[in-house]
């Protein structure tokens, strides 16, 4: 889809200016044909289905299996028609796209099992099916009318030409017949502006009505961003996961060997002197507080466990590390989609950091709980309150972009002086 | 006493061969995925398996579930499972297989080697040693009940009871005397309403099981 419309269109109505082109032309007169069998195919559907209605109405004639025939002409009648109507649609885009190489949009297609009627009910229903029948009556008509204009224009110096041999019985006189010739020539003369006035007539109508509508195109860029959206926080999740994996497999083990080497001569350099000792300890102490710091960060990335078991497996570790006693309790018996778990995990892991930074609270409780198709999640504290979405530094900002990004929300419930509780409600599939 | 040692990494395996040969342990062999562990298990008999959790191929629960499978196929040798994170999911599934001679703690422990290699000995004796956290893991799951009424001092008890300390392990690590703890452990199962019993063993199951484990 181009970013400006209106700069597509001129740049696909570009050849209207390009003299000797002879794309107009060729355009008119597939159009001429393509009217031609639009008429034939739904002309002779039409005429087929009020005759068989007209046959019942009228009381059928001769066998009785008859009867039936016009029964399930009349039923399939809207059907084939439906079928006839998008099958010419394309064939006309088919033709702007071989013959201008402007690419018009197939209008979205009405899904299959969505909804309480039936598929076909719904079809004629969308404004698509209806704009696309309204450019076939143009078609037969006036897409007809305009290929044989063409036509007749590029063919007129052979039908003066034609008339003054006598083809049609006497040729006319001198004077009139060169009258004829200098007019014939004339006409053939203006041939590619009148074919380009009906070809530029033919797209302006394509356009408008074999394409998907304004709010066809909206609905279509809204599933389009839904679709970049949700890569994007898929995107974000694997990116987590790579970056918990790669420090799991590097600078995690080495701190391990690191501060396991140091416990090792620690506890073999018992009868150093004072000073060496005394390094040792402190690089050993280093290292294993770096290494929980450590642990401590990459838990809040997005732990192996989150995907492995689960949410609810993966929430008592983080609820375990907060600084201060946090109760858990999750009531979720079926898992959300990964993408959801993990939004749900991270709201938990940084609300808590927060509490803990900010909220001065004695006690944090986090409550998950699954109605249906919505995952809730409460972060409770019994801290001094105040906190807002707007407040600076507390990232709660992010949080809620982070559960607006799968389409949920996030409500923050903080008067001053307490208690606080950050609920964030996310769609379970996303 | 004879071990089998199951780590992917080359460097801490190497680490921990050296560590628990130099604690008096015998490294019967050291392997890099839960295959092979088992192959080793078989063929060695070790009194204990140290073993990593995420191993090859796929690098999520291998240790876990080759550890379930040792605790079912080989009662007589016990299994310390070691890992950079510790998961209250994956213990409760470890002493759900079985509950003595099985041990799962972080493998930051091991650079506290004494600590570590006493924690290797009760497991290898058929005791257990469950590391703080995945206790501490346990604990958040408690709604408000009897563990309300433990004072901080009983809770810390009840935690490194959990952990699979005995008496004497408590009054070390807590710098108290035997008979405070003994008092401690005697108000915890009394507040908790648990059968009192003199044995390490059975008073860890109690706990754990208090605990939802």
């Amino acid at each position: 889809m181009a970013a400006d419309p209106d700069a597509a269109y001129r740049e696909a109505m570009s050849w209207t200016k390009t003299a000797r082109d002879w794309r107009p032309t060729a355009l008119a007169l597939a159009g001429l044909a393509a009217g031609a069998v639009t008429g034939a195919v739904l002309g002779g559907l039409v005429l087929g289905w009020l005759a068989a209605i007209w046959s019942l109405i009228d009381g059928p004639t001769g066998a009785w299996e008859l009867a039936w025939f016009y029964v399930v002409v009349v039923l399939a009648g809207p059907v084939l028609l439906l079928w006839a109507t998008h099958g010419l649609g394309a064939l006309q885009r088919e033709r702007f796209r071989a013959v201008l190489g402007n690419e018009i949009a197939a209008p979205p297609r009405v899904a299959v099992g969505r909804g309480p009627l039936p598929r076909p009910v719904r079809a004629w229903r969308a404004p698509a099916t209806w704009r696309q029948l309204g450019y076939h009556l143009l078609a037969m008509t006036g897409g007809v009318a305009g290929g044989l204009l063409v036509a007749a224009c590029w063919a007129a110096p052979l039908l003066a030409v034609a008339s003054l041999a006598g083809v049609w019985g006497d040729g006319p006189g001198v004077a009139v017949g060169l009258g004829l010739v200098a007019l014939s020539a004339a006409v053939a003369l203006v041939a590619p502006w009148v074919a380009r006035a009906v070809a530029r007539a033919d797209e302006a109508a394509g356009r408008a009505l074999l394409g998907p509508g304004r709010s066809e195109e909206l609905a279509l860029r809204v599933e389009a961003l839904a679709r970049s959206r949700a890569e994007v926080v898929a995107a974000t999740d694997a990116e987590r996961r790579r970056i918990e994996r790669d420090l799991h497999d590097g600078a995690q083990r080495r701190l391990v060997s690191l501060a396991m080497q140091l416990g090792m001569a620690r506890a073999s350099l018992a009868d150093a002197p004072e000073p060496v000792r005394q390094v040792i300890e402190q690089a050993h102490d280093e290292a294993t507080e770096a290494l929980a710091e450590l642990r401590q960060l990459v838990r809040g990335l997005h732990p192996a466990v989150l995907d492995d078991r689960g949410l609810d497996a993966a929430l008592s570790g983080i609820a375990a590390n907060a600084p201060l006693p946090v109760r858990l309790r999750v009531d979720a018996p079926t898992r959300c989609s990964p993408a959801i778990e993990a939004v749900a995990y991270f709201v938990v892991s940084e609300a808590l950091t927060n509490v803990a930074k900010h909220a001065d609270a004695g006690r944090a409780e986090v409550t998950v709980e699954r109605r249906d198709d919505r995952l809730r999640v409460v972060v409770a504290d019994d801290g001094r309150g105040g906190a807002t979405l707007d407040g600076g530094g507390t990232g709660l900002r992010g949080l809620a972009q982070r559960a607006a990004a799968v389409d949920g929300t996030l409500t923050v419930d903080s008067p001053p002086g307490g208690p606080t509780a950050i609920t964030v409600e996310l769609p379970c599939e996303s | 006493m004879r071990v089998v040692i199951a780590e992917d990494s080359v460097l801490l395996q190497a680490g921990l061969t050296r560590l628990l040969g130099d604690g008096g342990f015998e490294v019967v062999a050291a392997v890099g995925d839960a295959e092979a562990l088992l192959r080793a298990v078989t063929e060695h008999r070790p009194d204990v398996a140290v073993v990593d959790v995420r191993m090859p191929p796929t690098h999520t629960d291998e240790g876990i579930r080759a550890a379930l499978v040792i605790a079912r196929q080989h009662p007589d040798v016990a299994v310390l499972v070691l890992s950079q994170y510790v998961e209250e999911r994956y213990a409760t599934d470890l002493l759900s297989e079985r509950t003595s001679a099985v041990g799962y703690l972080l493998k930051d422990r091991v650079a506290h080697v004494a600590d570590f290699l006493d924690a290797l000995r009760r497991v290898a004796a058929g005791g257990t040693a469950l590391d703080p956290e995945v206790v501490a893991q346990l604990l958040v799951r408690r709604r408000a009940d009897p563990l309300d009424r433990l004072t901080p001092r009983e809770l810390q008890v009840l935690k490194l009871m959990a952990e699979g300390r005995s008496n004497n392990g408590i009054t070390e690590a807590l710098r108290v005397s035997p008979s405070a703890v003994e008092k401690y452990v005697s108000n915890i199962f009394t507040k908790l309403d648990l059968a009192p019993t003199d044995i390490d063993h059975r008073r860890v199951l109690a706990v754990l099981k208090f605990l939802g484990a």
